[in-house]
């Protein structure tokens, strides 16, 4: 590769990130084309994929050497000491290089490899099709079709090809109504509800301007309304602020007038835009970052991010819109200003709380290829992909995440899958490691030719799926098959394990996710030998219809059974997972706490006492 | 005095409002001596709604139609009242009652008999629940059962021998002359005889003199807890102070060094001494080191529990301002200083080999939090339900935590605070804290931390009366009420108290401390505003998957057992059973009792199936 010149340096310094004394490991520092790795002195390896690397920092030199500070995309940070300032200053430049690619045929995806053939890779990419999702909606039916007028994204470059549409509404009223909405982006089915007959659709917004109207927009909208057989009126939801409509106005967009369209209920819900999303994220990461954080500056720093105030403002949307079609039996339509943003988020959730499918495994990849995917939410310039435009990029679909985790916290039996899931996919909006997220329309995606030069990210999913498995979902309950999550403010916690994922020391030092999977792994075990020993029963019956014992059989049944040792003794003993990487008791030692640097004050006084690396070594073991 | 004098009216129809989420009740309201009693209409069921009157912690009333009822109006045929009891237990109740009159009455009648100051006319000298017997699970001996332990502890300690035996029980204490607030038997260096301590205790606010709260065998060093002492502007000194502290730390291991944690500031130490505190002077405590840990107490603490109820009482609010109330109450940033307190004396007795000695001004309150705390994060057996229990027995309760005046009101009082602070309360946090960061290591569950709160507060039993054991043995608490612990420790409620998912854990457990791994007790601080169901079910499912083994081990061991070919194998088999469990029991690795048991009864389920296989 050209841009690295220097692919090792030794004697690099990883500072704690936390700690007030300086704290540090000390390792080697490897440059590789996708990666860059540390390797410290006790042979443990931090991987920081170059695509997660979201800011690179050379700082002043210092006695000890040149710091680089790198704050990645799934929230790592690292602060490195390296001894010579030409070698920090080669591996900077090299990352400045490798991290902002300006192709997308640069990007790890395309030169991932995971050993897979093409028939392989194919059925990777056929696990989620979203014609079999409609289906599964109960659409086409006698009120929706599906509409061939975007075949050859002629309409609207951003939508995917098959589009579903009220049955009445014909095909010069879709064309009407796209050259009235901004981008193109006309009225279209997102979800389906099957037993109220309601829809969720979504679009852009109206060009209105101040006074602009559409004859074929407002026929599309009554088409929808009239196919809800129950409920005549429909809501139009915005998700946008008044203020925010008001002043698209001027641009000759905005807002639909109650007035021109019959049987419409208009809603402003009030979610911010990309631009204060992503101050408010940035602003988050700087409380969290902080050095020595007090109680009270964590808290007030939570407020003035407002992060959880649009959280909220997102969930509450979400619930408007659930309670729309559950307790009015009313169609939605929900729109921002393109409708690939906010609308996303809203839609998703909307269907996420209204269909228990949503929260199975499969079911959230299906969520997120139709209403995020191919619907054209732009991945690549949010994320920041490519070297961009910084001001397109912005944590639109983090908060959607977020969203389902505050779901999965207050609906613990809910979701088939766990943190972890939501973790990993939100590693892999990033990483562009698979082609799902490249991209940002289906049309871009299919120029790219994704299909045929990068892998899916589903299966790989779906083959480590014992890890995002929730030991406690339950499928059947029917309690749970609309949620209504409490929006109150007390319900809305900061997300420790995503905005500090890689910081160790932060977290609950015991699973207990672990041990009850470990459980029921034991609870499975158990039933297996009771219907092992049942058929043992069954068989020896048959052999010993004269009822005689032998003194063979007697001797095996003493304490060597086999079944005993292995399954039961042995097993008892894992149930304390003293080694699992991430959260366990081994991170849990003072030294790793910041009212350890207290240690310094003992130590004053007669520093040659006890080395508290003794410590270490006695606790971990 | 009569209870009868203070009830001012039989009984009334009342409608009761509990909270959102539950079902109204409607029924006839009875006022007694210590209980509010309703009791539901024919129609419905049968159970009697009881709450003790002790619970009410503020009242409420309002007439409807009327703006005050202090005007006494002439009762009218379909006029009502509204009683609103506001309840330590922070449970907000509503009772709308026929009758303005009625209304007063009650009020007046709950007003008066919920402030009862008198202790042996409170409802534990009545309380006899079937199924207990009074003078059961009362640990009448903590320190001696604690001595016992460290006596153990010290015999097959690997340390060298003058080690050994270098703690005494001193029952110099017998009769509270020496201080008021102490149990009888304390634990002090063996090296000092009683009438130094008796000189220290005159050196020491309220005669607490420095002894022993726990003793960290794995590494021979000692935690200490006393209150300041009496140095005063002139600088006093004790001779059997200092000899004691000396005495500590030259039985302790070899060049062990003694610090003590002063858990005010440096100034507010230094300014106790204009009124007679003070704290130790460096010179004369050759080895001891001082280092300052302010915590809050007293008013502060009280204060930030009623803001913070204030704050968690208004659902309504938006997300900022809940932020910024949750902040400024600082409930938190307390519950993060006396964590970090106690890690940094638990530090010092694991990590650096050094003897702790913890005190504030009285070394009643915040001293207790930090040593309870601090066994928490080193001893194993405290994380046991017995331990816990024996915990709280010794440190909080013989210890002279004064509960009658801390808990006298929670945090709906209208009355100004006197001596009110929920220090239990924030103790009782710290551990929840403890038990979140580590879910697998207490035996205990929220529902055990819950049910302390509720019964420090307001109770049946006589735990928690007095303020210390001499008022305790005045009032014959023990022999006249039922121990807490005997009612926690019945079966039926075991399901509510434990923790379904708890492996014993050797180690010391040390908590963060980052404000980004505290947590709001939303299971305490929003018990009843905020009704977290779904939880609840996951949390039963828990219970199912880590009790229950498989339903189908018992189908399968019924249906093998009625297909046992004839009675003489049945016993046959039984009888292995017995011996192959013993067996059993000597190779499984001693992991702890709990899961020993588990895996004895577990494996005999399957041996009795392989048994039957014969």
């Amino acid at each position: 590769m050209e841009h690295i010149r220097t692919t090792k340096v030794e004697q690099v310094k990883l500072l704690d990130r936390f700690s007030t004394s300086n704290k540090s490991l000390t390792g080697t520092l490897y440059l590789t084309a996708t990666h860059l790795l540390f390797i410290d002195s006790h042979q443990k390896e931090t991987w920081i994929l170059h695509h997660h690397i979201a800011l690179v920092e050379k700082l002043a030199l210092t006695t000890s050497g040149c710091p680089l500070v790198i704050q990645c995309k799934n929230f790592r940070a690292v602060h490195f000491v390296v001894p010579r300032e030409r070698d920090c200053h080669d591996i900077y430049n090299s990352l400045l290089q490798l991290s902002k690619q300006a192709k997308y045929e640069d990007l790890y995806a395309f030169s991932y490899n995971p050993k897979q053939n093409d028939s392989e890779r194919l059925r990777g990419w056929q696990l989620v099709d979203l014609a079999e999702e409609y289906k599964r909606m109960g659409v086409p039916n006698s009120n929706w079709q599906l509409s061939d007028a975007n075949r050859d994204y002629k309409i609207c470059e951003t939508y995917p090809r098959e589009l579903y549409v009220p049955r009445i509404a014909s095909k010069p009223i879709i064309v009407g109504s796209s050259k009235f909405r901004s981008k193109g982006r006309f009225p279209v089915l997102s979800y389906y509800h099957q037993n109220k007959e309601a829809a969720i659709c979504r679009c852009s917004q109206p060009l209105s301007g101040f006074s602009a109207r559409c004859l074929e927009d407002e026929h599309l909208l009554q088409a929808i309304s009239k196919a809800n057989p129950a409920n005549r009126y429909m809501y139009v939801m915005d998700t946008r602020p008044r203020l925010n409509a008001m002043a698209n106005r001027a641009a000759g967009k905005g807002y639909e007038n109650e007035d021109n369209y019959s049987n419409i209920r208009f809603q402003f819900v009030g979610i911010e835009n990309i631009h204060v999303m992503r101050s408010s994220l940035q602003k988050l990461l700087e409380v969290n970052g902080t050095k020595g954080l007090s109680v009270s500056d964590f808290y007030s720093g939570l407020e003035n991010a407002g992060w959880l105030r649009h959280i909220k403002a997102v969930m509450d949307a979400a619930v408007f819109l659930a309670k729309a079609i559950m307790v009015e039996n009313a169609s939605v339509l929900v729109h921002c200003s393109d409708g690939w943003d906010r609308t996303s988020q809203v839609c998703s959730l909307g269907s996420l709380l209204l269909d228990p499918y949503y929260r199975t495994i499969r079911g959230f990849m299906v969520l997120i290829e139709k209403d995020w995917i191919s619907f054209g939410h732009k991945y690549s310039e949010r994320c920041g992909h490519l070297d961009g435009d910084p001001k397109e990029v912005s944590p639109v679909f983090t908060q959607f995440l977020e969203c389902v985790w505050h779901l999965t916290e207050q609906f613990p039996q809910a979701f088939e899958f766990n943190e972890a899931f939501l973790l990993q996919i939100h590693e892999h909006i990033h990483s562009c490691q698979f082609g799902n997220f490249i991209g940002n329309c289906q049309k871009e995606r299919e120029e790219l030719k994704l299909k045929e030069k990068t892998y899916s990210l589903w299966p790989f999913l779906l083959d480590d799926q014992e890890k995002y498995i929730n030991p406690l979902y339950s499928s059947t309950s029917q309690k749970l098959a609309v949620l209504e999550p409490n929006t109150v403010s007390f319900n809305f916690k900061f997300w420790r394990n995503m905005y500090h994922q890689f910081d160790r020391t932060l977290h609950p030092r015991q699973s207990v996710f672990n041990i009850i999977m470990n459980m029921n792994e034991q609870n499975k075990q158990l039933q297996k030998d009771v219907k092992d020993l049942e058929s043992q029963i069954k068989q020896h019956k048959n052999k010993q219809t004269d009822g005689v014992l032998t003194k063979e059989l007697l001797n095996s049944v003493r304490p060597e059974s086999p079944a005993l040792k292995t399954s039961l003794c042995l097993k008892e003993q894992t149930l304390l997972p003293v080694n699992d990487a991430l959260r366990t008791i081994e991170g849990s030692n003072p030294a790793d706490n910041r009212y350890s640097e207290y240690a310094d004050e003992f130590s004053k006084a007669e520093p040659a006492v006890v080395s508290s690396e003794y410590g270490v070594a006695r606790m971990t073991c | 005095m009569e209870f009868s004098e203070l009830i001012r009216t039989g009984q009334a129809q009342v409608e009761l409002l509990r909270g959102p989420e539950m079902p109204p009740l409607r029924g006839t309201l009875c006022v007694t001596g210590h209980h509010l009693l309703l009791s539901p209409g024919p129609q419905a069921t049968p159970d009697l709604w009881l709450l003790l009157l002790r619970s009410v912690d503020s009242i409420e009333k309002r007439g409807q139609g009327t703006l005050s009822l202090s005007l006494s109006i002439p009762s009218v045929a379909g006029d009502a009242g509204t009683i609103t009891l506001r309840c330590k237990d922070l449970r907000v109740l509503q009772l709308d009652i026929e009758g303005v009159e009625a209304t007063l009455d009650i009020a007046r009648s709950i007003e008066a008999l919920s402030s009862l100051e008198s202790v042996i006319t409170s409802f534990p000298f009545f309380y006899r629940p079937k199924g207990l017997r009074l003078g059961e699970a009362w640990h009448f001996h903590p320190p001696e059962r604690y001595y016992k332990r460290i006596a153990r502890e010290t015999w097959s300690s690997p340390l060298p021998v003058p080690q050994t035996r270098a703690w005494r029980l001193s029952e110099a204490n017998e009769d509270f002359s020496l201080c008021p607030s102490y149990p009888r038997a304390v634990i002090v260096p063996r090296a000092v005889d009683d009438d130094a301590l008796a000189r220290s205790a005159r050196f020491r606010q309220g005669g607490r003199f420095p002894v022993l709260s726990y003793y960290h065998a794995p590494r021979g060093t000692v935690l200490l807890r006393s209150s300041q002492p009496l140095t005063g502007p002139q600088k006093l000194r004790c001779a059997a102070d200092e000899e004691l502290l000396r005495a500590v730390l030259a039985e302790a291991r070899p060049g062990a060094r003694g610090v003590i944690v002063d858990t005010r500031s440096a100034q507010a130490a230094k300014q106790a001494r204009m009124t007679g505190g003070g704290t130790e002077a460096k010179a004369a405590y050759p080895g001891w080191k001082r280092l300052h840990r302010p915590l809050e107490r007293g008013r502060p603490l009280q204060e930030s529990f009623v803001r913070l109820m204030e704050a968690c009482g208004d659902p309504e609010q938006s997300m900022d301002r809940w932020l910024s109330r949750l902040d400024g109450c600082r409930w938190l940033s307390h519950a993060k200083e006396a964590l970090s307190t106690a890690c940094l004396a638990a530090q010092g007795m694991e990590w650096e080999g050094a003897c702790i000695l913890v005190h504030g001004a009285e070394g009643t309150d915040s001293t207790l939090l930090v040593t309870s705390l601090a066994q928490l994060i080193l001893d194993p057996l405290s994380r046991t339900m017995a331990g816990f229990q024996e915990l709280i027995e010794r440190e909080w309760i013989q210890a002279g935590h004064p509960f009658q005046l801390r808990c006298a009101h929670s945090a709906f009082s209208h009355t100004r605070p006197k001596h009110e602070a929920p220090i239990f309360l924030l103790f009782l946090d710290c551990v929840w804290q403890l038990g979140r960061q580590f879910p697998l290591s207490l035996e205990f569950g929220e529902g055990m931390l819950l049910a302390l709160f509720d019964h420090s507060y307001a109770s049946p039993f006589g735990t928690f009366l007095c303020n210390s054991e001499k008022e305790r043995c005045l009032c014959e608490v023990r022999t006249r009420t039922h121990s807490l612990w005997s009612g926690l420790n019945q079966p039926k409620e075991q399901r509510k108290l434990r923790n379904p998912l708890y492996v014993p854990n050797p180690l010391a457990i040390w908590p963060s401390v980052e404000p980004q791994s505290l947590r709001l007790w939303q299971g305490l601080f929003l018990r009843w505003t905020h009704p977290p169901e779904p939880s609840e079910v996951a949390w039963e499912k828990v219970w199912q998957i880590a009790t229950v083994r498989g339903p189908l081990t018992v189908v399968g061991l019924s249906r093998c057992g009625a297909q046992a070919p004839d009675a003489q194998s049945q016993q046959r088999s039984a009888r292995h059973v017995e011996s192959s469990r013993t067996g059993a029991r000597t190779r499984v690795p001693c992991i702890g009792r709990r899961t020993l048991n588990h895996c004895a009864t577990r494996e005999a389920q399957v041996i009795y199936l392989i048994c039957t296989v014969l």
